[in-house]
């Protein structure tokens, strides 16, 4: 059952060869059993999600099953979700038992699929290892001195553990996809739009996007089928006709459009990574694919640009954290400005305060123009670059990390270091495409490696088509950590 | 040593729509506190805004009725600082790209001392941009401590910003009288100066004449046109003294103080200038077609000023009484309806409005929205006066029972007979009574003595009760009398 | 507000050599930007953060070198305009719930240290 996908699944429950609460019970079992390992929860609530899983089976009693009813989906603790504690990963909201529901989780609850608890993050989404975590590091997997990658380290480990059928992440440069090619799972990030923002705290709104993480591309079509769609509470939310993102997934490759950036095969890729990835391309090459050389000039840029952007948002978003309505206060202070500044130094982390004083300075009066503005300039820089790319392909290759998973604290001390990691991920956001992961191999010390796959606006479906037809192929999807 | 004074405006009305600004919370005033302080007015971590179009078609309005241009493409900025009325730690507003661009607004400036005469003027507006009101601290519950009441925080704001066209505090209080008029009369906003929907900060430097500007001082947040008149003074006052004995003016924010008379700068907010603004990346740019333009502009009212030309043109009275007929839209409104299609009646309908109506609603302590008597009401007994059934005495005995007990002008009349005899017959037999009654005072009136026709006047008049209608009965007796 | 047209001027023409952003930070500059950001910090932690952001800003250093001259800023990853709500109330009364969570409230007031003016 365990490692049964989310069609497998679902058809045990129609079949009643299963419930969803022995289901439910049976990943609580296993994460009571192996999370003490590997932290990759922060909240669970089994008398919840038991009983979401009884109204489930209720629901398949009856005949009213959708694809999802009943499958126990574990939610990244970004989604605010009512009546269960929602922390981002911060001591911020170690208190903050959300008094409302994000647009994510009433589209799980709405399909029936059953909350199996809040997965570990990095604090406000903010770092790559999943160390920043106020609630603990999470540890990988295939290997527990190393990092499951971040933000949606949780999510990632969670998967790769089979410690829940499939769960959300969100990825503001990268946190869906590179924690999914660290933990050897599949992730996908939607176009920028196709998934409401509403409940989802935010770290650079402009740039956050919520997709689903999962065991195979075919997983996430069913989850990215309920978690898409407009939402009114989101102006960024996009009225467009709802689709199936299941409908292509058997369409041959024969004649697709490979595009391999040079600038993703270049210095910094570990030999490792970059065989695996070649070794992808040339499965592809094998269902039918043809390979087209294409360049992403301003690649590069994409690093200073993001860590001015995302900081700049972040510092605003985050302004709201004030021990005011909700959350942490300080337990003493002298007067408002020192309530002000204890709680929010005692309540955030590390790197969420260096990010904010990142933001802070590059948005103040005299160096707006230099920094802020300049970034959002060599953006559509950026985004042009994509435009042009997808003249000549249909997809775009590579690889999603430079390096498999590093060891728990090697990065720690240089954050600089840590932000580099980020270099083909962090473009598709500024650009707000979609984009995947999926496990493509094992690089040096058996650790997993994720091949990216970078689709045009709104081309999920064909995405999602393009990672189905390489798993139908290969079984890297389907190996499992020894735990 | 003669002085100017440099006067701008800056002045926030609060919008009468039904809902916040970037929530569908009430805002209506006077509920309980927090009551309405919905999700987005606590700032929850993860809520986003969507804008009211309520608010949108008022700023249209607005910038129609004073001539500027609607910008088809605006952007929200956030203005980030801490305070605790400011849940989110910034206030949604525009900066670089506001709705409504430059217009004007003639005035007519009372001067307020000397025998100065009332001059009219025309102030430019620099701009007009919507934004988010803050909440509300409230003071003194416990010691030490300060509670906020988030309900007013969202309601949307025009802030209208003017040039530094005024020289006085005359021309300052009549551009703010007449921005008062035009956005109740367009019905964007209520204009409750008590409530806080209509607050003003006034910018006041003094330089002299030929000499560049001088360093303005901003008193925030008058709420009566008399503080603002008496700040004005009081802060020109000082900063003349300021200069006069060597001093400096330092820019600063500056609070009036009603109990003392007297300005003084407010605890200098830290680092008040640096409020880090940005484009808001939760909301995208607001397009305003030219359809919606017209659209809008096909509900607004005519403008006080074209009704006033219009009152002088055609319906010729005088500059000075279309001026009070259109001190506000109610006023207008009732002038218009009572008058109906007796345009010929305008001047003596305007007089009864301008002299009775207005010093009876004085004297009640009332204003128009509340005069006892309606349009109909009063247009009514001007209609019997134009047709000679009521006297000018008998006209105000029906005023007054009308503003009392209220009913209609005929109905008046009928109960308490006060209509007049036009029967000539009637006025004729009662004229020969008298003659044949008083033939000695007849002799000396036909021998030169004319002061005795308002003897005869009297006696036909006492003869008739005093219903004989007097020009009728004039000619008859001049007729008569004369042999 | 005063409209400040900071947005609209093109970027080398308000490139100043006096506030040159790329140069490192002084102690005082992290300060103020602590202080902005309402975060308390002990001098350790400011120096600390001073080197970290000096690095990092040595990495963002690299975007002064691109010509950008013409390029319209990109706030937004879709091209696309601001969608309006009704003006109709959707929203009812939650204190209870919200002010469950909050740190300290009084008759249904949120409260805070003294405001001063
Ligand atoms: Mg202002
Ligand atoms: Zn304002």
């Amino acid at each position: 059952m365990l490692n049964a996908s989310i069609k497998q699944l679902s058809a045990a429950l129609r079949a009643k060869e299963i419930s969803s609460v022995e289901l439910t019970q049976s990943y609580l079992d296993r994460i009571v059993r192996l999370n003490p390992q590997l932290n990759a929860y922060i909240t669970l609530n089994p008398e919840v999600s038991l009983a979401q899983a009884r109204a489930a089976d209720a629901r398949l009693a009856a005949g009213m099953a959708d694809p999802l009813t009943g499958i126990p989906v574990a939610q990244k603790d970004i989604f605010c979700a009512k009546g269960w504690l929602t922390t981002c990963g911060s001591k911020m909201l170690h208190n903050f038992v959300s008094p409302y529901d994000a647009h994510v989780i009433t589209q799980f609850n709405n399909a029936g699929a059953v909350n199996l608890g809040k997965t570990n993050m990095d604090e406000f989404a903010m770092g790559s290892s999943n160390e920043t975590s106020h609630y603990g590091t999470v540890k990988n997997p295939w290997d527990r001195a190393r990092v499951p990658g971040g933000s949606s380290g949780g999510t990632a480990a969670a998967v790769a553990a089979r410690l829940c059928a499939a769960a959300t992440g969100t990825d503001t440069g990268g946190s869906i996809r590179q924690p999914a090619a660290l933990c050897g799972i599949s992730g996908l990030k939607p176009t920028y739009g196709v998934v409401s923002r509403y409940g989802m705290i935010a770290f650079a709104s402009s740039l956050d996007q919520a997709g689903p993480m999962g065991r195979s591309a075919e997983d996430l079509a069913l989850l990215l089928n309920t978690m898409a769609g407009f939402d009114e509470r989101d102006s960024t939310s996009l009225q467009r006709e709802k689709e199936d993102y299941a409908r292509d997934l058997n369409k041959s490759l024969t004649g697709l459009r490979i595009g391999l950036p040079k600038e993703f095969f270049a210095e910094g890729l570990s030999g490792d990574v970059a065989k695996a990835v070649e070794a992808a391309i040339a499965e592809y090459k094998k269902l039918g694919a043809v390979i087209v050389d294409i360049s992403l000039p301003n690649t590069k840029l994409s690093i200073p640009v993001y860590y001015v952007l995302a900081p700049a948002e972040a510092s605003s978003n985050l302004s709201r954290f004030d021990g005011v309505r909700y959350g942490y206060r300080a337990p003493e202070y002298s007067d408002l400005a020192d309530m002000y500044e204890k709680s929010r130094a005692q309540g955030f982390g590390a790197e969420v305060k260096r990010r904010i004083m990142i933001g802070t300075y590059v948005l103040s009066h005299g160096y707006y123009d230099a920094y802020y503005l300049q970034a959002q300039k060599i953006r559509r820089l950026i985004a042009q670059d994509f435009t042009a790319a997808y003249k000549q392909c249909d997809v775009i290759m590579g690889p999603t990390s430079p390096s498999t998973a590093f060891k728990l604290g090697e990065k720690g001390d240089d954050p600089v270091q840590m932000y580099l990691s980020d270099i083909y991920t962090i473009a598709v956001n500024l650009a707000g495409l979609p984009g995947m992961s999926i496990p493509c191999g094992f690089g040096a010390n058996d650790m997993p490696v994720g091949l990216q796959i970078i689709g045009n606006y709104f081309d999920e479906a064909r995405m999602l088509n393009v990672a189905h037809q390489y798993q139908l192929a290969t079984d890297w999807h389907s190996r499992a950590p020894q735990l | 040593m003669q002085w100017e004074i440099v006067i701008g405006l800056e002045v926030h009305t609060q919008l009468s729509t039904n809902t916040k600004i970037f929530s569908g919370a009430s805002t209506a005033f006077g509920a309980e506190p927090n009551t309405q302080a919905d999700a987005v007015s606590i700032a929850l971590p993860g809520v986003l805004p969507v804008l009211n179009k309520g608010a949108v078609e008022r700023a249209i309005k607005f910038g129609l009725a004073t001539g500027a241009r609607i910008a088809q493409r605006s952007v929200f900025a956030r203005k980030n600082y801490f305070y605790p009325d400011l849940p989110k730690g910034y206030q949604i507003s525009q900066f670089d790209l506001p709705v409504v661009g430059q217009g004007a607004l003639t005035i007519q400036v009372e001067p307020l001392s000397g025998n100065a005469k009332p001059y009219e003027k025309t102030v430019r507006i620099t701009r007009a941009h919507l934004e988010e009101d803050a909440g509300k601290s409230v003071h003194g519950n416990s010691q030490g401590v300060t509670g906020i009441d988030l309900n007013r925080a969202g309601t949307p704001l025009l802030e209208i910003v003017s040039e530094p066209d005024m020289c006085s505090a005359a021309e300052a209080v009549a551009y703010a009288k007449a921005l008062h008029t035009l956005v109740r009369w367009i019905g964007i906003c209520d204009g409750n100066m008590q409530e806080g929907s209509f607050r003003c900060d006034v910018n006041v430097s003094v330089r002299r004449p030929g000499e560049p500007l001088g360093t303005r001082r901003e008193i925030k947040n008058l709420n009566s046109f008399k503080f603002m008149q008496q700040a004005i003074d009081y802060e020109v006052q000082w900063q003349i003294d300021t200069i006069e004995s060597g001093g400096k003016i330092h820019q600063a924010t500056i609070l009036f103080n009603p109990d003392t008379g007297e300005t003084r700068a407010m605890r200098s907010k830290e680092d008040a200038h640096d409020y880090r603004y940005f484009p808001d990346p939760d909301l995208l740019p607001l397009e305003i077609s030219t359809e919606w333009i017209e659209q809008v502009r096909g509900t607004l009212p005519e403008l006080p000023q074209a009704k006033q030309a219009r009152y002088v043109s055609e319906l010729g009275l005088s500059a000075y009484d279309a001026s009070i007929l259109t001190a506000s839209r109610e006023m207008a409104d009732f002038f218009e309806e009572a008058l109906g299609d007796a345009t010929g009646q305008a001047k003596i309908c305007a007089n009864w409005i301008i002299g009775e109506v207005s010093a009876q609603l004085n004297r009640d302590g009332l204003d128009m929205t509340q005069c006892p008597i309606n349009a109909q009401q009063l247009g009514g007994m001007l209609t019997r006066i134009a047709d000679g059934t009521i006297s000018n005495s008998g006209a105000k005995e029906v005023f007054r029972t009308m503003w009392a007990e209220g009913g209609s002008a005929d109905a008046i009349i009928e109960a308490k007979g006060l209509k007049q005899v036009s029967d000539s017959g009637a006025i004729e037999a009662l004229v020969d009574e008298i003659i044949a009654a008083n033939a000695d005072k007849v002799t000396e009136y036909r021998s030169g003595k004319d002061k005795l026709f308002g003897f005869f006047v009297g006696l036909a008049m006492k003869a008739s009760k005093g219903k004989a209608n007097p020009a009728q009965l004039n000619d008859i007796l001049k007729k008569k009398l004369a042999g | 507000m005063r409209p400040n047209k900071r947005f609209m001027i093109p970027y080398r023409a308000r490139f100043d050599k006096a506030l040159n952003p790329f140069m490192s930070l002084s102690p005082a500059d992290v300060e103020k930007v602590a202080r902005l950001a309402r975060l308390a910090m002990t001098d350790q932690e400011l120096r600390a953060a001073r080197d970290q952001l000096n690095n990092i800003f040595g990495l963002i250093a690299e975007m002064q070198a691109v010509d950008t001259a013409g390029i319209e800023p990109m706030s937004h990853a879709q091209d696309v305009a601001q969608r309006l709500r009704e003006d109709k109330v959707t929203e009812t009364n939650q204190r209870e719930a919200f002010q469950a969570i909050a740190p300290q409230v009084e008759n249904g007031l949120y409260l805070v240290p003294q405001v001063i003016e």
